[in-house]
């Protein structure tokens, strides 16, 4: 059992320090999302879309064993070579393998969630090989050895100023020139030659079409399909629940995936691609990790309809406020708050607390996944498997007698000892975080009770 | 190893939810004039659009191009100077000065300028990516309302390949400052001949 | 203007959160006479204590089974039960079950109204007899915004509406103010305001920093613990800013 991480309130904490940087995330974030709803605004059939992305998916789940089958046989008829791997190791290996099976040691990778969820860079740098992170966010963060802190906008924690100079200190740009033109262009040089140099090309997976046994895969950048078709061997890694019936289906979320990632009516390319070219091997590796687990569980199997789009990220005003990193897990916000349990309720016990619970995560989703009330549920499951403490639980057992039997809550130890554990706010104590930044309520003359009881009692 | 696929298919089969219905997608026409919705869509996502009503018109381009020195390639048959062979089998490196590509689109989306090129009329998946500027043509009259006519009209997996591109590579990933020219092409031109 | 449509009497148990009968008991003697004024039979059962959602949100939900059946005994037999919070009237709407009284629990889920939503719903008033000659900024509180739906969300495309706007828009001299924002929370959480103090203050600043754009003098809403979070942080930055009910604005005479 792994070690609890660092409990996400501190760390936002830690994020909140620098107000400035943190006001600025904010409203970046903010303008991201208010982006997202004039690109929905524009399409008046936008919740019968959503409508639509939602029942594509729960149908793919439910028939999902059946589906992966079919994408196999029509994958392999397409010449492409297709694995299965039960965890994080076993996927790490497979390609792992095919990369010394083509004596590859170079090789450029495009965004993929999943490889960052298998720590595919780690274990291949082990083993002598060498992985560029090619979108420019993901090679940023990867200069500087940090994890990408956002699944779109991998490098939205950064300034451009620690830009400028984490490519002066790698890729020796001018000092303290931060235009972003400059500093894009001089990756795009550098990028340029990985391509071209490269062994193999590894990427991520949008979609994968069961009738058809093929793959889509977005990008704004073009970064992607140059490294696949610059190489002699392509590797696509998905978790399974990429899967989708029908290349039709793909009108529904290729017009739901970019408004609701950036407020672009799409993004730059949506490459499909069904065959290797000629001279290239093509592989995909299936990923479960977990994902059966999920499946089986009946409040959270919907979180396997997630297309990935970080729409939840940036509306969610804590994650605005706390940075991707303070949810220690390859993906952050709403969503990885939801998933990250899955993987580990030890280490992520904190994550489904990280919220307010207002509910917006789930408007803007586009696959309509219930969020906020997974959220909810998955605070019950930690506590009921015992990750709250047993002093916590033994505490709520006490309020809930107290809260249950009005005569002894009437009695003041009672209300103060339920005002004390669960509304703090009201408890006149400086220990108490509430009092921090905040005053306490004034206590009135008397509580409405005893008003009602002089003025109103019926009884 | 060999187990996993077993063990992950029995895995779902266990735990996956009962049978949901799978939707039809209805087409969500709409009416309107395809080729300036088209237009406004192209700009908004950075690219450039001309209307012509000949391919002459974009031969005169190509060779005012050609003249100026431009290494271009040309897979558009219809068009003068087409060069394929010159650059068919080339690799990446090999292409990597190419300044022009000029590319047949199949299918465009009104809605979002998205452009469907396949590897048939790229011919060498590298073209569309490896240049510093694409031009792509496209009949007015292929020209739909949104990505629910687009692939009632495409098929998919007719090539090995096939992309929609919508505008120029582009980035925004520093300080969320958009860059128009990320990896792939720094210029995107359109024609439209009707 | 002030219209009834129903003059029938409408028997209302009056269901008030617990932090409002201990700190806020002006809110809840506004929202009971406001019921009166317009012609119900108010009761406040006496043995009320706590909806028991601020455990629930904790993650103890199992254990409200003692709170469940106190209310269920305090609130069985009422036609309507009003409450002026959409958080609490939320959490009965989902949350109340009980293995023993099954349909008293269902019948209590039914009947459940927050404020706003019964006098707009119900009642069917298309305003109230009010004044508040003030410059008024709205703030939306999440629970009975998104999950009652007590006004359209800026997230979703749908027509917009309020039912909070349009009763204070026919309040005389009161003038409302939106916030850029127009729905953002407040960072309150219930006992996410303490376990992520940091997070919920700075979303609680960004809330004020919009409605002192705005120059208004008073930030009213549904919800009192959304209002007390940010009366907290006015409060201890001297702003001068007051936090309202909406039932006390309405109740004004």
């Amino acid at each position: 059992m792994s070690q609890p991480a660092t409990h996400h309130n501190k760390a936002a904490a830690a994020f909140l320090k620098n107000g400035q940087r943190a006001q600025w995330h904010d409203e970046t974030l903010w303008f991201v999302r208010a982006k997202r709803d004039k690109a929905a605004h524009q399409i008046p059939e936008w919740e019968a879309l959503r409508n639509l992305g939602s029942q594509i998916k729960e149908h793919t789940l439910s028939n999902l064993d059946e589906y992966l089958l079919q994408f196999e046989a029509n994958a392999k008829k397409n010449g492409i070579k297709v694995h299965w791997a039960n965890n994080a190791a076993e996927h790490n290996q497979i390609v792992y393998e095919i990369l010394l099976h083509h004596n590859a040691v170079n090789v450029v990778k495009s965004k993929s969630m999943l490889t960052e969820e298998c720590g595919l860079n780690h274990y291949l740098a082990e083993r002598k090989i060498s992985v560029v992170d090619t979108d420019l966010g993901e090679y940023i963060v990867q200069l500087r050895n940090e994890p990408p802190s956002h699944i779109v906008l991998p490098a939205i924690h950064l300034k451009k100023e620690d830009v400028s100079n984490t490519f002066h200190k790698h890729l020796h740009t001018e000092k303290n020139n931060q235009d972003p033109v400059y500093l894009t262009r001089a990756a795009r040089q550098v990028l340029r030659k990985k391509f071209i140099t490269a062994d193999a090309a590894i990427t991520g997976v949008n979609f994968a079409v069961a009738e058809t046994g093929g793959i889509v895969v977005c990008t704004n950048e073009g970064n992607a399909d140059l490294g696949v078709h610059a190489n002699k061997v392509h590797i696509a890694c998905m978790g399974f629940e990429k899967i989708i019936p029908r290349a039709q289906d793909l009108s529904v979320f290729l017009r739901l995936l970019a408004r609701s990632a950036t407020g672009q009516p799409i993004t730059t390319y949506s490459s499909h691609f069904h065959r290797p070219k000629a001279g290239q091997e093509m592989h995909i590796v299936l990923v479960n990790n977990g994902r059966t687990e999920q499946l089986g569980r009946e409040a959270f199997r919907n979180s396997l309809k997630c297309i990935r789009c970080a729409a939840c990220f940036n509306t969610c005003p804590v994650y605005r406020r706390s940075g991707g990193h303070s949810y220690h897990n390859s993906v952050a916000g709403p969503i990885g708050s939801i998933l990250a349990p899955n993987l580990d309720m030890r280490k992520n016990a904190d994550l489904p607390f990280a919220s307010t619970l207002c509910g917006s995560c789930t408007n803007v989703c586009p696959v309509k996944i219930n969020i906020h009330e997974q959220l909810w549920s998955w605070r019950q499951v930690l506590m009921a498997e015992g990750y709250g403490g047993s002093a916590k639980k033994a505490s709520m057992k006490l309020m809930t007698g107290v809260l249950s039997k009005p005569a002894v809550y009437r009695l003041s130890t009672g209300m103060a000892r339920f005002f004390m554990r669960y509304l703090p706010f009201l408890v006149n104590n400086r220990l108490n975080p509430w009092y921090k930044q905040r005053d306490m309520p004034s206590a009135p003359k008397e509580s409405f009770k005893d008003w009602y009881k002089k003025n109103r009692n019926h009884e | 190893m060999s187990n996993s696929r077993e063990n992950i298919l029995a895995a779902i089969n266990a735990n996956k939810p009962a049978p949901v219905e799978l939707p039809e997608i209805p087409l969500f026409e709409r009416r309107g004039n395809l080729v300036n919705v088209f237009i406004g869509a192209l700009e908004f996502i950075g690219a450039t659009s001309v209307k012509v009503t000949s391919l002459s018109e974009v031969d005169e381009y190509l060779e005012s191009l050609q003249q100026a020195g431009t290494r271009l390639v040309n897979t558009t048959a219809e068009l003068n100077s087409y060069n394929i062979n010159a650059y068919k089998k080339a690799n990446a490196s090999e292409l990597e000065a190419l300044d022009t590509a000029f590319i047949k689109g199949q299918v465009g989306v009104a809605e979002n300028g998205a452009i469907w090129v396949s590897e048939s009329d790229m011919v060498n998946r590298l073209f569309p990516f490896i240049c510093r500027k694409l031009v792509l043509v496209i009949n007015a009259k292929d020209i739909v309302y949104n990505m629910h006519e687009a692939y009632r009209r495409i098929q998919v997996d007719e090539d090995g390949y096939g992309t929609f591109i919508a505008g120029p590579s582009k980035t925004a990933d520093i300080e969320q400052s958009l860059v128009v020219g990320a990896h792939g092409p720094l210029e995107l031109k359109v024609f439209i001949v009707s | 203007m002030e219209k009834r449509c129903k003059p029938v009497i409408m028997k209302v148990g009056l269901f008030i959160p617990c932090y409002v009968d201990q700190f806020y008991p002006q809110v809840a003697v506004a929202t009971l006479e406001l019921l009166e004024r317009y012609g119900c039979e108010v009761h406040y059962p006496l043995k009320q204590t706590c909806c028991g959602q601020p455990m629930a949100n904790s993650g103890f939900a199992s254990m409200a089974g003692g709170c469940d059946k106190n209310f269920i005994a305090n609130f069985s037999g009422y036609e309507y039960i009003v409450c002026p919070s959409g958080s609490c009237a939320l959490h009965i709407k989902e949350h109340l079950h009980s293995a023993e009284e099954p349909n008293a629990a269902a019948t209590i889920r039914e009947r459940i109204y927050e404020l706003t939503e019964f006098i707009t719903d119900v009642l069917k008033l298309e305003g109230v007899k009010a004044s508040f000659p003030h410059k008024v900024g709205l703030h939306v509180s999440c629970h009975g915004q998104r999950m009652l739906h007590l006004s359209s969300m800026s997230e979703k495309v749908e027509k917009p509406f309020s039912k909070a706007e349009a009763l204070l828009s026919t309040v005389d001299g009161l003038e409302l103010f939106r916030t850029s924002r127009a729905d953002e929370c407040c960072g309150f959480g219930g006992t996410f305001c303490v376990t992520e103090e940091a997070v919920s203050v700075s979303m609680g600043n960004t809330r004020i920093k919009e409605h002192l754009a705005n120059g208004v003098h008073y930030i009213t809403g549904g919800d009192m613990s959304c209002l007390m979070h940010l009366e907290g942080l006015l409060k201890r930055q001297k702003i001068d800013i007051k936090v309202i009910h909406l039932a006390e604005i309405l109740n004004t005479q």
